[in-house]
């Protein structure tokens, strides 16, 4: 919590419709839990944009440094084997 | 990396047209740029909700009633985006309410006019709405991705409020005499500073140059404006209303409507704080502000109460 009294920050989830991840939408502010679930309703599903929310405190996201972005992302950038288009085969060969 | 590699590669990003991200290093000017901007914008959703409050009760029909209560929930909405956004950047809520009750944070200058009856809510939501959504439409591209979100959101939602305004002013213009006058009457009040909230003219405008090389505004004040009379023509011609500007004219070289001079020194006056409404909204705002406070107090003990419950139970268990 910050050195306010406001309430604590906390990201918002939402699943769109069945068979799809929940995606972040944004945050708000909220006493608990059960106060941010019922706050994200009203504000991120006044159109039926969700059927399920998922909360969670802000202070508990770790995130990567984006200053060493390249030192984390880059090595995978080199390992194009690891794409099927990698592999040279004959036309004759369908559906693989 | 030094800070001028920092910066180079931010202008790079930049110029790639590529999102800023909250936790990418950025300069301490773009920094304090967004916050007050996005700050001003949440500030403009919240107040906005003021004018139209009092129509709530004064709707002349159930249907007319249920969309501006959705369109002022909308707005409620829209502030909490803009409120979050904000954030990302390190501002501290409790310190951006401070900044809008102390005077310290400006809003839209549009909210400082009063509403002075039903018609006014058909003007705000066609020329007010309006002028938001060509204001706020290539905000959807700026360059600090969680205020581009946010605006994607707020554009998507905000396409009824000018609908209904619209509609709204169309059911009076179709109505009586009497009714057509008052949506004559409310145009004439509204018209002129719905052109003042794109802002001063590019000559005069201190913040422009600064936010066009950061790409968090794409297009200058006069060129918003130009579009906003542009389509307002037109739409006007629909109503068979009147827009109260007797040098409106097409001119036929530039493809555009030219139009009369906009009164800075009226601007500049609500800007600094004399406008008709300024001191009852900033009140109203800093009471609800202040009277909500045993309610915000009350949810705070209600659920430390609630934790410490559920601690209990699980030590008896």
């Amino acid at each position: 919590m910050s050195s306010t009294n406001s309430w604590p920050l906390w990201e918002v989830f939402i699943r769109s419709k069945r068979g799809l991840n929940h995606k972040h939408v944004g945050s708000l502010h909220a006493t608990d839990a059960e106060m941010a679930i019922e706050n994200a309703r009203d504000v991120y599903t006044r159109r039926q944009e969700g059927i399920s929310i998922w909360v969670v405190e802000s202070v508990n996201i770790s995130a990567s440094d984006p200053k060493i972005m390249d030192a984390m992302f880059d090595p995978a950038a080199d390992k194009i084997y690891r794409h099927p288009t990698f592999y040279d085969l004959p036309d004759a060969l369908k559906h693989m | 990396m030094t800070t001028l590699d920092f910066e180079t590669q931010f202008f790079a990003r930049i110029n790639k047209d590529e999102k800023i991200e909250p936790k990418d290093w950025m300069p301490e000017k773009y920094r304090k740029t967004l916050i007050r901007q996005m700050a001003q914008h949440a500030h403009s959703e919240i107040v906005g909700m003021l004018p139209e409050a009092n129509y709530i009760s004064r709707a002349p029909s159930l249907k007319r009633k249920a969309a501006l209560l959705a369109k002022i929930q909308d707005e409620a909405g829209h502030g909490l985006y803009l409120y979050c956004a904000a954030e990302t950047l390190g501002a501290e809520r409790d310190n951006l309410m401070d900044e809008l009750h102390t005077g310290k944070a400006k809003y839209s200058s549009i909210f400082n006019y009063p509403t002075l009856n039903w018609a006014d809510m058909g003007a705000i939501g066609w020329l007010v709405d309006g002028a938001a959504i060509l204001n706020q439409v290539p905000l959807c591209k700026c360059s600090f991705g969680p205020y581009a979100r946010a605006m994607v959101r707020v554009c998507k939602e905000e396409s009824f409020h000018q609908r209904q305004g619209f509609e709204i002013l169309l059911a009076l213009c179709n109505g009586t005499v009497e009714q057509k006058q008052m949506a004559q009457d409310s145009i004439n009040r509204w018209w002129w500073p719905s052109m003042m909230m794109f802002g001063p003219s590019d000559s005069e405008s201190t913040n422009s140059e600064y936010s066009m090389k950061t790409k968090i505004k794409r297009f200058s004040n006069d060129e918003l404006r130009q579009r906003f009379v542009d389509a307002s023509k037109p739409q006007a011609d629909i109503l068979g209303l009147t827009l109260p500007d007797p040098l409106l004219k097409y001119n036929e070289a530039t493809k555009h409507w030219d139009y009369g001079q906009i009164d800075w020194d009226e601007f500049n006056n609500v800007v600094q704080g004399n406008g008709p409404c300024n001191k009852i909204r900033v009140k109203a705002r800093k009471d609800a502000w202040d009277n909500g406070k045993w309610v915000r107090d009350a949810a705070t003990a209600y659920s430390e109460k609630q934790r410490q419950r559920k601690l209990e139970t699980k030590q008896l268990a």
